[in-house]
């Protein structure tokens, strides 16, 4: 007899499994690249899935042009090195206008920048599933939330209306316009994602280490300088310390935290002892009670 | 490679370890999935928050935020208000319920855990069963001032429906009981002689308080007269390994790798038993025997893949095998058929009903199908069966089903994969209901589809026509048997064969035992889409004039016929119109009462979207409209 799987292998034959459905029935899927450590795992488990094949979609990384300069030097690296078809999508109506989370906050920067963005794309290329990087573990509104998350033909999400999703078996049918946004790692947790890039030994942004970084305090958080459009307010002095970030998103909205974890190991281990959940990190989170499942059911991922 | 970091692992464990060892030691845990369930307000997400923080799950910036919410959204007065920690949704919280499940995660130094803490509101009993599909254990909450109530019930044959084979009973607000061993006591008793019947393996039951963490993970002092497991270590303990070992190896095919012309693989996930390089596999659908030639993963080659493992197999021979079909070990095969009984909970606000066709789709199978028979509902207060025409929201039944094409499956007892199916709706695409099949009907593996030497072909041509079902959609008065009769003149007098299927001839005569409830309408059409598709297989022009209000079984029509051969005309005649027209005199009588059922005043009709032909009587004469008709049918070749 044959010895049972591993708790990770398990996680992995389920995303797997997920893969291949997606690609089995719908027409035009398409994978959402963030390039953060949950986008680096989606993309590792879709080479699986697919192998010796490559992955039977492009990857759509949606830029507010605000992300961190790493971030996009990463993304380009990883396109080269793994030959997957990536597709940019900027707003350019918000590029026009000036969006930016200084002078329009964050709310408002991450609306029209990402969400905004988000629905732009997925109507330009007509995709009818999109894969996402969500966890139940992240948020409370997404605990609610199926794997395989149906979508209006206007992007939205019905949280009080979900279809019902029973055993592995999917119902992916879709009227022309509206979508499914798939979770491949739904059941995972931030534990089970750092955990498995340490077995399987994936690339991430050297962000997420720990590194002497230029950084200024700012509403309780700890925000990288990462290029000159960082304005400073009155006060605020920018300093050299030893951080490393537990989620990356926009640079001025994405909280550092103090850390010497220079290694994957040390980054498990320091997981272990956290005191205080990833998405603290977060600023738009925290903008209002409620305020992901509000995101979402505009179209936010 | 980086080793030995020594760090701390949480406060109790002092000792520092190896982070690469802690790892393994977690890869190794086994994994319980289980669910809370029961009626309202027995506190089923307050368990799950108290379990959460107890295990020192929560995270600093959530129990801030937790506390925050609890004064104001909280039900507990100053107290923290675990449930909050769950019900993560807006509508939720303001209004103190749980409408759909949510998916938490927690572990022990024993195991891990996924917990889906459920809906106990009737209205989404669909929620409750999400959760339930894919858990081994259901805790069943019951409120000890409450007892056992009507939803302890239902979620408790839900529960052992779908599967799930242990039960703890979790006798919950003990405190407000005064911790009374004859209340746990009676509920205990009641439960046991209750589920009796539901066929589960165990049934731990534990007198609790959740909101004080009595008997959660800690023994409670006040309850010195019980002297079993806490509901944790019954979780970390408890023996869920199901007869996994030995069962048929059933591998469902879900993707047909083909990169380049070198390689064939067919992926999927192994749903039971294990397969090695080598070994001989059978096609489930065809029969046909060939062997294991590769097991393919991106991380090398494997001789062995088993139950739950995501592979891609390569077969030594090129047998014909794609998505949906199975394979299958040759010593134990599945049934192959397209007629089964299933159990059925139905999830939809509009009703099962036999004779309507749906989407069935297994784990990686699809075809249309239909009820064919009803046998009996469940009774979800004292599992009696009981004579039903229809399921509705949240109901129980077996079913006769009857599938278009033949599909490969288990029996769910056997294989809750590959015995499992959920019916969709042909046009909302909703997710109507959740199968687990019991048997094949023998007469599918008996009778055998007669191929015939003379082809549908051969009978057109013989009569110099293109076979066709014009089908007259419409309200009763609309003018559909006037337009159809006129066509049938014209048709006819220049030398085309016909026939006139009229609702109402063949009410007195193929379907006189058929009433007018939604029911009765759906076979009714049925039985007159199928007489329309022999009669074009013989090669004639038929045309139906029937009301056919639902838009789903003139849609089942259209499937059911070669394509082409379907032309949906919309007689499109006003209402008011039709009452005022009322050439039979319903319309008054269906006004005044007289008449159930009557389309347009209390049963609805749905009008074509995009008929292929449209006509509006209002305007002009029923000649006219004849004449445009046939320059239609000309124009296409039909006459």
């Amino acid at each position: 007899m044959p010895a049972a799987l591993t708790h990770l292998g398990r996680l992995e034959a389920e995303a797997i499994h997920i893969f291949r459905e997606v690609a089995a029935t719908f027409s035009k899927p398409v994978m959402l690249y963030s390039v953060g450590k949950d986008s680096s795992v989606l993309m590792h488990l879709a080479m699986k899935a697919f192998y010796p094949a490559k992955p039977p979609f492009p990857f759509l990384h949606v830029d507010t042009t605000w992300k961190f300069r790493e971030m996009i030097a990463f993304r380009d690296r990883m396109a080269k090195e793994k030959g997957f078809d990536l597709l940019v999508h900027i707003n350019e109506e918000g590029v026009r206008d000036g969006i930016n989370p200084f002078d329009h906050g964050s709310n408002t920067h991450t609306h029209v920048m990402k969400t905004v963005a988000l629905r732009q794309a997925l109507d330009k290329y007509g995709f009818d599933a999109a894969f996402g990087g969500a966890r139940r573990d992240e948020e409370k509104s997404r605990a609610k939330e199926r794997i395989f998350s149906f979508r209006s033909a206007g992007h939205a999400w019905d949280p009080k209306n979900q279809r019902p999703e029973m055993w592995k078996i999917y119902n992916t049918r879709v009227a022309p316009g509206e979508s499914i946004r798939v979770f491949p790692l739904s059941n995972w947790t931030e534990q089970d994602i750092w955990q498995y890039i340490l077995q399987e030994n994936i690339p991430i942004v050297p962000l997420y280490f720990a590194a002497k970084r230029l950084v200024v305090d700012r509403d309780g958080m700890t925000i990288m300088v990462d290029d000159d459009r960082m304005r400073l307010l009155p006060g605020e002095k920018v300093e050299e310390r030893m951080v490393r970030f537990r989620t990356l998103g926009c640079y001025p909205l994405t909280g550092a935290i103090p850390s010497n974890a220079t290694t994957l190991e040390e980054i498990v281990g320091e997981m272990l002892t956290a005191r205080t959940s990833e998405r603290q990190g977060r600023l738009i989170d925290r903008d209002e009670a409620g305020s992901m499942e509000k995101k979402k059911r505009e179209g936010y991922f | 490679m980086l080793t030995g970091n020594k760090v701390p692992v949480g406060e109790e464990d002092a000792a520092p370890v190896d982070i690469r060892d802690y790892v393994a030691g977690q890869e190794n845990k086994g994994l319980l999935r289980f669910l809370t369930c029961g009626s309202v307000d027995d506190g089923k997400s307050t368990l799950i928050g108290r379990l959460l923080f107890d295990t020192k799950l929560i995270f600093e910036d959530q129990l801030a935020a937790l506390e925050n919410d609890s004064r104001k959204h909280g039900t507990a007065g100053d107290e923290i208000d675990f449930a909050l920690l769950v019900d993560g949704l807006e509508a939720e919280r303001e209004q103190g319920i749980t409408i759909d499940v949510a998916y938490r995660f927690f572990s022990t130094p024993r195991r891990k855990f996924i917990v889906a803490d459920t809906p106990g509101h009737e209205q989404y009993t669909r929620n409750m069963a999400t959760g339930a599909s894919t858990a081994d254990l259901a805790i069943v909450l019951v409120d000890a001032r409450q007892g056992i109530l009507p939803q302890t019930r239902r979620h408790s044959i839900i529960a052992s429906l779908l599967g799930i084979r242990h039960i703890v009973v979790a006798v919950n607000k003990i405190d407000l009981v005064g911790f009374d061993e004859t209340v746990f006591e009676r509920i205990s008793a009641e439960y046991r002689a209750f589920a009796e019947e539901l066929g589960f393996n165990s049934i731990q039951p534990i007198p609790m308080s959740a909101r004080y963490g009595d008997n959660v993970t800690r023994s409670s002092e006040q309850t010195p007269w019980y002297s079993g497991p806490t509901l944790l270590e019954h979780l970390e303990t408890v023996d869920i390994e199901v007869e996994a070992e030995g069962r048929p190896f059933r591998f469902p095919v879900q993707y047909v790798s083909r990169p380049n012309l070198d390689f064939r693989g067919f992926a999927g996930t192994v749903a039971s038993g294990h397969i090695g390089v080598g070994d001989p596999v059978t096609v489930a659908k065809s029969g046909k025997q060939t062997r294991i030639r590769r097991i393919v993963t991106q991380d090398g080659d494997l001789d062995v893949a088993s139950e739950g493992q995501a592979v891609t197999l390569v077969l030594e021979d090129e047998v014909e095998l794609s998505r949906g079909n199975m394979l299958v070990t040759p010593e134990a095969r599945p049934h192959v058929a397209d007629q089964f009984a299933a159990t059925l909970v139905w999830f939809d606000e509009s009703p099962l009903l036999p004779g309507r066709s749906y989407i069935l789709r297994t784990e990686t199978d699809e075809v249309s199908a239909t009820v064919s028979h009803l046998k009996h509902r469940r009774n979800i207060n004292n599992f009696a069966e009981e004579a039903a025409t229809c399921l509705n929201l949240n109901e129980v039944g077996l079913c006769n089903f009857s599938t278009q094409a033949p599909i490969a499956f288990d029996a769910f007892r056997d294989n809750r994969v590959t015995g499992a199916f959920i019916l969709i709706d042909r046009l909302t695409n909703a997710t109507v209901g959740a199968g687990m099949i019991e048997w094949p009907l023998r007469r599918a593996a008996n009778i055998h589809w007669q191929a015939l030497d003379v082809t549908r072909q051969s009978r057109a041509a013989l009569k110099h026509q293109k076979p066709a079902v014009l089908w007259f959609t419409g309200l009763s008065g609309s003018g559909k048997s006037t337009i159809a009769s006129l066509l049938e003149k014209k048709l006819h007098a220049s030398g085309r064969h016909t026939y006139v299927l009229d609702g109402d001839n063949i009410r007195h005569g193929l379907n006189r035992d058929l009433g007018f409830t939604d029911a009765d309408r759906v076979e009714n059409i049925r039985r007159v889409a199928e007489t329309a598709k022999l009669m074009a297989d013989a090669g004639l022009i038929v045309l139906v004039s029937f009301i056919s209000p639902f838009r789903a079984e003139r849609r089942m029509a259209r499937e059911l016929m070669n394509d082409g051969e379907f032309v949906e005309v919309f007689v499109d005649t006003p209402f008011e119109e039709c009452a005022r027209r009322d050439p039979k005199g319903l319309y008054a009588k269906a006004l005044k009462g007289e008449i159930k059922n009557f389309t347009g005043v209390d049963s609805p009709y749905e009008a074509p979207e995009k008929a292929d032909i449209h006509v509006e009587t209002t305007a002009r004469a029923p000649e006219e409209l004849v004449d445009e008709i046939e320059a239609w049918l000309r124009e296409r070749g039909y006459c």
